[in-house]
């Protein structure tokens, strides 16, 4: 108890600390030309201590970590490890002083074995052998299975994840930093990993914890850093916090409650699919079975369910992306477009967002202009006689930054370089300024951070608002119930019939989520069971 | 028997110069780099290996010129594409264009002389054993050079720390940066590696194969030194046993065509690139996933600072 103590009022706690920090920035500042991505940042760490890192992306989260794993050297401050000033040439200096790292987008070498791959992660005065011998004695202590002789392509990305754990933990570090861990894994993958965190901190480890998922921070973490725009917000007792208030740190003011405007009205049918059915284009895809729904200007319709359900399938069926052989499934703005390309169906008025934002959404080493071009040049005048007006795009593009608060470092950089919310804010961004009558968007929100994703979410119900209609797919029940008037479930390749969402609660969806029907007889059955 | 033993000789003869070049190449391909100059590099190893040689009367300096003339051109591919980022398939094209042009220059004094060949082993009593004494026991020093190359190759790359390095840069640049890896100076030494050892295979041609100089004398053997890379699948073993292949080939040729064979030598001299598009196909459907070929291959990495 005194640890949490000390913890919630930072500023005495320097004075009289029974522990000092392991490792602590001191004004920390990290300058790209003119942009600050660190403003002297101030952060202690303690050993048996997981200390949280939040921030919303760009916030200067992964310069941070970077500047400690002497990926980058900082512009001015210092690190201390162990109170002493040190300079760190590079991730080997970092590592043989015991600071280990386990990166978001894994590090990893697809065509190496698990055992090189960690025998690269290490100094190399291990022989081979003894390395391999070990790295499987390590993988057992932890629980985290692994084969050394496997190589990498073969795992799964829960097995990748295990890699780079047992690679850090192999140099045996005191302080392990860890980048949103969980974002790939699935709940249970990620329970496990709590486990072992639990574990290194109860060895007396520290541990850095990067990640935007709030309920994770609270559940796990003794300490957490806010960082925004570059700048230290605040540390403060996760615990001692709720979700609403670290939210509120993290972006810097309330994050706007996404609120519909009293009184929409529907108009009429803008989006109607009738009786689809169509064959998966992969071996493994999903059957879409008899679908059927209208959906009238004004309103939104959110689809949630398992993935890998059919939702791929539906939005390549609606967007175009796979053709219908009758004509008639799928009706836009009256006009009956199954057959219909998608420059075709984009001219009835229709506008999709996909769920992948690199390579599906946008063309990843192509300038934000020349995307915007690829979607808006049937019906958005940027196109004259064949020639590109360049001026009309570049428009767009600062059009859809200025709208939906695009942060970027250049006026018109490639798409690849933008985060993921920001990218997200600029795709969903370009299909509306278009002002289409009927949009279809798939998982509008997802790894995107809260502050980005209230305005995405403000944006779909300020578009339904202005008479659009919105189909809306997604894997998180919240955000849906936040703002779809109706919500249809997902199941093997069929569409339940849709709910109204005040009568849609978690329950009903979750049952309709795992199959179950919602007849009265049957639901009585599952309970009685 | 003479003729088989003639036929196996004048084999290694066709095979050396492309087994030096391609072991030159894998190690370069295998950290990332993709140099099309291998033929420019050649080219111009040949024209420097003879003018050594010719001038200080020794095929060992005239080879050691021939490195250092390869290594010279490998250096302006690397500082255009790891110092500059530039395009590597646009400066390895141009690398060659500029090879031909700079060994002409070279060479331009030299046509028409004569230099000593190189001497083949001699001792007695193993050299004069019937079918494999010439064979074993009687070649340049270049013949033997090569293979304990390869051997070296592969067990830098597979046995050594600093191998899995550099394949790690091959798979991966971001990865090995990640970790801290100077994944361009890795490149570069690479780099260095393959124009050494194109220019020796280079300096070969006139210093052991023909003990004279002509323009454009590599005739393509850096082109097919690059199939063969591709035809190993970018594994030492597999690159001895198409070198020896690719070889056997360009020789069958001639006799063929001496033999009378009526298949035209065009078709033979298109055997090699003919067999390195059929194992291509071969080696995607045997894997599933993953990939022979080092996933970086031929990619422009600009490291964050």
């Amino acid at each position: 108890m005194p640890m949490h103590q000390r913890m919630f009022d930072p500023t005495p706690q320097r004075l009289h600390s029974s522990e000092p920090p392991l490792l602590q920035t001191v004004e920390l500042t990290k300058r790209y030309g003119d942009f600050i991505a660190n403003d002297s940042i101030d952060i202690e760490i303690r050993p048996r201590e997981i200390h949280a890192l939040l921030g919303e992306n760009g916030a200067g989260k992964s310069t941070l970590v970077k500047a400690i794993y002497g990926l980058i050297q900082p512009s001015a401050g210092e690190i201390r490890w162990h109170g002493e000033p040190i300079v760190l040439s590079g991730p080997s200096d970092a590592r043989s002083r015991g600071i280990g790292m386990v990166f978001q987008h894994f590090s990893l070498f697809d065509n190496l074995t698990v055992a090189e791959n960690v025998a690269l992660g290490l100094d190399g005065k291990e022989p081979f052998k003894d390395m391999s011998a070990r790295l499987e004695q390590v993988s057992k202590t932890y629980g985290l299975p692994l084969d050394p002789r496997r190589e990498v392509w073969q795992l799964s990305v829960g097995e990748r994840q295990r890699i780079e754990i047992v690679r850090a933990l192999m140099q045996d570090p005191k302080f392990l930093i860890l980048d949103e861990p969980t974002a790939v894994l699935t709940p249970q993958e990620a329970d496990q990993l709590f486990i072992v965190l639990e574990r290194l901190k109860a060895e007396g480890r520290a541990i850095l914890y990067i990640s935007h998922k709030l309920d994770e921070v609270k559940r796990l973490c003794d300490t957490a850093t806010i960082l925004r725009g570059g700048r230290k917000i605040e540390t403060c007792n996760p615990q001692r916090e709720t979700a609403a208030s670290l939210a509120r740190m993290m972006v810097g003011g309330e994050i706007k409650q996404v609120r519909a405007a009293s009184g929409r009205k529907t108009t009429v049918p803008r989006l109607v699919v009738n009786d689809l059915s169509l064959a998966p284009a992969e071996a493994h895809g999903v059957r879409l079975e008899h679908i059927s729904f209208e959906l009238k200007g004004g309103e939104i319709l959110g689809i949630a369910g398992v993935a890998g359900n059919g939702q791929d399938e539906l939005f390549a069926a609606l967007s175009g992306e796979r053709l219908s052989k009758h004509s008639g499934t799928v009706v836009i703005e009256g006009i009956a477009a199954g057959h219909l390309s998608i420059t075709q169906r984009r001219k009835l008025g229709a506008a999709f967002v996909p769920e992948e934002r690199l390579g599906h959404g946008t063309a990843p080493r192509m300038k934000l202009s020349e995307n915007a071009l690829l979607t808006g040049h049937a019906a958005s005048g940027m196109v004259r006689h064949g020639f590109i007006d360049t001026a009309a795009t570049l428009k767009t593009v600062d059009r859809a930054t200025e709208t939906f608060d695009v942060r970027k470092a250049k006026r018109d950089p490639e798409a690849a370089s933008l985060s993921g919310g920001n990218l997200q804010k600029f795709i969903v961004g370009r299909e509306i300024l278009r002002n289409p009558a009927v949009l279809v968007v798939s998982q509008p929100t997802w790894g995107v951070d809260a502050g980005a994703a209230a305005i995405i979410r403000q944006a779909l119900l300020d578009l339904a608002t202005a008479g659009a209609a919105v189909l809306v797919t997604s894997q998180d029940l919240d955000e849906l119930a936040e703002i779809a008037d109706r919500i249809a479930v997902m199941f093997h390749g069929r569409l339940s019939a849709p709910l109204a969402a005040s009568e849609a609660s978690r329950e009903k969806l979750g049952l309709l989520m795992g199959g179950s029907s919602l007849e009265p007889k049957e639901a009585t059955h599952a309970v009685g069971a | 028997m003479e003729l088989v033993e003639a036929i196996i000789l004048a084999v290694l003869a066709a095979s050396t110069p492309l087994l030096i070049a391609a072991t030159g190449e894998l190690v370069t391909e295998r950290s990332g780099v993709l140099n099309l100059g291998v033929e420019g590099m050649m080219i111009v190893g040949a024209a420097c290996g003879f003018a050594g040689a010719w001038l200080t009367g020794s095929t060992f300096i005239g080879a050691l010129f021939g490195i250092v003339a390869g290594t010279l051109v490998s250096l302006i591919f690397a500082l255009m594409t790891l110092g500059l980022a530039v395009n590597q398939v646009a400066t390895g094209l141009a690398l060659t264009i500029l090879g031909i042009g700079l060994s002409g220059l070279i060479g331009a004094g030299f046509v028409g002389e004569r230099i000593t060949p190189a001497v083949h082993l001699a001792i007695p009593g193993l050299t004069e054993i019937p079918l494999i004494g010439r064979v074993l026991f009687g070649e340049d020093g270049f013949v033997y050079f090569s293979v304990a190359l390869i051997v070296g190759v592969w067990w830098f790359l597979h046995r050594t720390r600093a191998g899995l390095i550099l394949r790690a840069c091959g798979d991966n640049h971001v990865s090995a940066h990640a970790l801290g890896y100077p994944v361009l100076r890795i490149r570069t030494f690479a780099v260095m590696f393959g124009g050494a050892c194109a220019g020796l295979a280079g300096a070969y041609l006139p210093l052991a194969y023909t003990p004279f100089f002509i323009p454009g004398m590599t005739a393509g053997r850096g082109w097919i030194a690059l199939a063969l890379v591709v035809f190993s699948s970018w594994r030492p073993g597999r690159l001895v046993v198409g070198a020896y292949l690719f070889g056997a080939v360009t020789i069958l040729q001639l006799h063929a065509q001496g033999w009378g064979v009526g298949i035209p030598s065009q078709f033979m001299s298109a055997l090699p690139y003919l067999a390195t598009v059929i194992v291509l196909v071969l080696l995607s459907r045997a894997r599933t996933g993953g990939s022979s070929a080092p996933a970086a291959l031929g990619t422009v990495f600009v490291p964050d600072r």
